[in-house]
């Protein structure tokens, strides 16, 4: 309970400790501190801009695929349209080429026909000969009856 | 003292002294406790508090130190950890209470805080294992925890008279500092008036400081000691609740301290209105 020297050990080594604690301990760990909160608040920033980032970015996607939607729709009217006129304009070409090959067709069964008359009439005229000479029993001059065997094939 | 078969006032005196070294009238330069210890004027030095408190002094700094060393910023570990919120809590009682930009305070502070908090740790041992131990090495007293001892805790707290009068020059001049022992509270009529007051408020303060401390670690060491004398198999009806209570003051004493170290150190910052 009596004082002595120890109060003024006490005190020295209490200066020596204070001494040390402000130059080796101290800064260290209060830095280290600092710098970790102010990573912390970075990070949080960070996190908040790439939230905002992450919710424009959904925004642009979800514009970019309802253009691209309208877009689509558009190709699809437009293509179902061009295909429409396509086969419109196939068949008005497949109509008009029936058409063509139909008169092309009757106008060859005409010719077909009128040969065939053509032939028909000459053969006539040979048949007509030759019945008129199995009838007449004797030659017919054909000179002579040409124009008039003719004139039987032409009525013909 | 460190007879087979104390009494129980010898052994609460026992444990009550501490190992002094020192130079005795009769016995020359030895070591003593009691009343020989006394004896030996104020040119003496307690030894057993001068070792644990450097002990736990250098066991606080080498802990920190280490963490200091080993310090990252990114995820810390558990030690690390734990430094940090001691650390954290100091700091933010400094930024709290002391307005001014000084780099000493908190180191200060820290300091105040986990160094007594250590030396009034050494309480929670049971009064008698390690003066028993010594006793057994042939020490004839042994008592382990510093701010029991009135030396350490009134070393500590004049240390920070010292740092009072230092800042209070240092920041407002010693006219500054002058006009503030003898113009205040009652203007420049009333000097020596004002300087009496003055100067007794500023000796209480570390006396203050000094014998709380040493008033509440001293009154539980002295329950420890009488629970001691209960026959043993009685004793932790007493001894484990007085210790859970005294894990609270032992907290609080240290941090008591600290906070009135902090307050001290922001009074002799600020400059007084004249």
């Amino acid at each position: 309970m009596n004082l002595n020297l120890t109060i003024i050990g006490q005190a020295i080594a209490f200066a020596i400790f204070v001494v040390f604690c402000m130059k080796y301990v101290w800064p260290p760990i209060t830095g280290a501190m600092a710098e970790r909160k102010k990573k912390i608040a970075e990070g949080l920033d960070a996190a908040d801009r790439a939230e905002r980032d992450l919710r424009l970015a959904q925004e642009k996607a979800a514009d970019d695929m309802r253009e691209s939607k309208e877009q689509a729709a558009a190709i699809i009217e437009q293509a179902n349209k061009r295909a429409n006129q396509i086969v419109e304009e196939a068949k008005d070409q497949a109509r008009q080429e029936a058409e063509r090959i139909k008169v092309s067709a009757l106008s060859e069964i005409d010719q077909e026909v009128n040969r065939a008359k053509e032939e028909l009439r000459a053969q006539v005229a040979v048949l007509a000969f030759a019945g008129a000479e199995k009838i007449l029993e004797a030659s017919v001059d054909q000179k002579a009856h040409a124009k008039l065997v003719d004139k039987l094939a032409a009525e013909l | 003292m460190a007879s087979e078969n104390p009494t129980s006032s010898e052994y609460i005196s026992h444990h009550l002294s501490n190992l002094t070294f020192g130079n005795h009238p009769v016995n020359g330069w030895s070591f003593a406790g009691g009343e020989k210890a006394a004896e030996m004027g104020f040119w003496a030095i307690n030894v057993d508090t001068m070792f644990f408190s450097i002990l736990t002094g250098v066991f606080f700094l080498w802990l920190f130190k280490k963490v200091a060393d080993n310090v990252v910023v990114g995820v810390p570990n558990n030690l690390q950890n734990f430094i940090e919120v001691v650390v954290e809590f100091v700091q933010d009682n400094v930024k709290s209470i002391f307005h001014h930009n000084n780099p000493t305070i908190a180191p200060l502070a820290l300091t105040v805080f986990v160094w007594i908090f250590l030396m009034n740790l050494l309480k929670l041992i049971p009064v008698d294992f390690i003066p028993r131990i010594a006793t057994e090495l042939g020490i004839p007293y042994w008592k382990i925890v510093p701010t029991t001892d009135i030396n350490a805790t009134l070393g500590m707290s004049f240390s920070v008279f010292a740092l009072i009068i230092y800042y209070s020059i240092k920041v407002k001049g010693i006219k500054g500092f002058a006009a503030e022992l003898s113009l205040q509270p009652l203007g420049k009529f009333f000097i020596p008036f004002n300087l009496f007051l003055e100067i007794v408020n500023l000796l209480a303060k570390p006396v203050s400081l000094g014998l709380r401390l040493f008033g509440n670690m001293y009154a539980g060491e002295i329950i420890f000691i009488l629970i001691a004398l209960l026959p043993f198999w009685i004793q932790w009806v007493l001894s484990v609740p007085w210790a859970i209570f005294h894990i609270l003051v032992i907290v609080l004493q240290a941090f008591i301290f600290m906070v009135l170290t902090i307050v001290y150190m922001a009074m002799a910052h600020d400059e007084h209105d004249h």
